[in-house]
């Protein structure tokens, strides 16, 4: 079953290669003993900077395409579920090859990530701005954008390797991002409420990938949780939302 | 929820970037000056920065050290290390700021006041300016003449009461003190005296020539 079209992926791979760029730039600009090994400043610094003003582009672009407005929408979005996802010792438990949890196409762990590369970006964005345009801005705001940008970036570099670690020991999901496909024994044990929701989809043949089947969840006093009140909820805040198209 | 997340941090970076200064002096307080061991690894904890653009500098040993001083001067020459050791010998201990933000407290150095140097030499009176080049080979600086002969303007061959290390542009660097680092040349290979003052490396690449901390590169206090 298709997971993520053509431009989801796309989006993902550019931001991906940027973001190493980056990352890989940095150490040389930052880490004292590659510093003096690789020196070259100018030259690591100009990449280190085209390639972070670089970053926002493909999710920029992405937003021409439909699906990846879906996803983002998903990843937007937390229910009750996630919450208790991500309290629970039980995440990665399944029943018969089932996950326990009605994860739908995200979990929330995916949508905390999601959430924190997008604001991590933003924010290196705009320390990154005054450093590398330092000319309007007082001394106080240079050395408090190079506090922001250094720690920070201790931090992307943490949740980075935490997304490859759980990315790279799951052959199910590298296939799902770089082929675009998954196998539905694969979406059963991670994404069963995705699973589910598409299943249903494909018979309905139009039904809003939103709604999941409720007659599909084992616990049906979790899915009421979960369809009813805050589906409308969140439908009422996306209609604010400036950036619906 | 996603976008709160978003906004949130975009909140707490604005929030950084307004107090991180003052939190970012703190730690360096905490952390003290050029020794702390954690510096080596994690520069956001204090310190100083390696910078350096060219891919290697060579090292030189001060035995093999040489200073050449020359364009328009009376009597052209070359210094060795012990030479400059020789000279009346200036201290100063001040912050070191680097004009992209970092700062290191209190950092200590000794060497040749360029007052005193440029007298030895004999500044010819058509000299406007000081032309600093490094022997990593690609980085310059300049001074006007008159900035030149200010007392806290330093031919550093001691920093922190040591040698200056390699890392730190040893074995003798400049220290020009009320400047953002960038004029702080590294590895000081010669200094020429010209009839015009020409922008350093980083001065053709969009820093201001005149570097007063506080009163260049866009801030004024």
């Amino acid at each position: 079953m298709i997971r993520f079209a053509r431009a989801v992926r796309g989006v993902h791979h550019v931001t991906a290669l940027l973001m190493l760029v980056c990352l890989v730039t940095a150490a040389m600009l930052y880490v004292p003993a590659l510093a003096e090994a690789v020196g070259r400043r100018h030259l690591v610094r100009t990449i280190h900077v085209l390639a972070g003003f670089g970053l926002p582009v493909p999710a920029l672009l992405g937003w021409a395409s439909r699906a990846f407005r879906e996803d983002v929408r998903r990843l937007d979005r937390f229910s009750p579920d996630d919450w208790r996802w991500l309290r629970g010792r039980d995440r990665r438990a399944t029943v018969g090859g089932r996950g326990i949890h009605p994860v739908g196409k995200f979990n929330a762990g995916q949508k905390l990530n999601a959430a924190f590369v997008a604001g991590a970006i933003l924010v290196m964005l705009g320390t990154g701005w005054i450093l590398a345009f330092p000319h309007p801005w007082p001394d106080t705001f240079r050395t408090g954008a190079t506090f922001v940008h250094d720690w920070l970036t201790l931090a992307v570099f943490a949740v980075i390797l935490g997304h490859l670690w759980y990315a790279l020991r799951d052959p199910g999901a590298l296939s799902g991002m770089f082929i675009g496909r998954v196998t539905p024994e694969w979406a059963a044990r991670h994404h069963p409420a995705w699973l589910d929701e598409t299943a249903a989809a494909g018979t309905r043949g139009m039904a809003g990938p939103d709604q999941p089947d409720p007659s599909s969840k084992g616990n049906p006093g979790r899915s009421g949780e979960l369809t009813a009140p805050a589906g409308n909820t969140e439908e009422g805040k996306d209609d604010l939302s400036p950036r619906r198209s | 929820m996603g976008r709160r997340v978003v906004l949130g941090m975009v909140g707490l970076g604005a929030v950084g970037v307004a107090v991180g200064a003052r939190v970012q002096s703190g730690v360096n307080r905490a952390v003290g000056p050029v020794g702390a061991r954690v510096s080596g690894l994690i520069p956001a904890a204090g310190g100083f920065r390696f910078y350096s653009v060219v891919d290697s500098v060579r090292r030189v040993a001060p035995a093999d050290y040489r200073l050449t001083v020359g364009g328009l001067v009376e009597h052209p020459r070359t210094f060795r290390f012990a030479d400059l050791r020789a000279l009346p010998q200036t201290r100063r201990t001040d912050d070191f700021h680097c004009v992209t933000g970092w700062t290191v407290p209190d950092v200590a150095w000794a060497g040749v006041a360029l007052p005193d140097l440029l007298d030895v030499v004999g500044v010819r009176p058509e000299a406007r300016g000081v032309r600093f080049t490094s022997f990593d080979g690609a980085y310059t600086e300049t001074l006007t003449l008159e900035q030149a002969r200010r007392r806290d303007v330093i031919v550093a061959t001691s920093m922190q009461g040591g040698p200056v290390s390699h890392e730190h542009g040893g074995p003798v660097r400049m220290y020009v003190a009320p400047m953002y680092g960038y004029k702080s040349i590294k590895w000081l290979g010669g200094i020429d005296l010209v009839d015009r003052v020409r922008p350093g490396y980083w001065e053709t690449r969009g820093y201001d020539v005149d570097a007063w901390i506080g009163r260049s590169n866009g801030y004024t206090s």
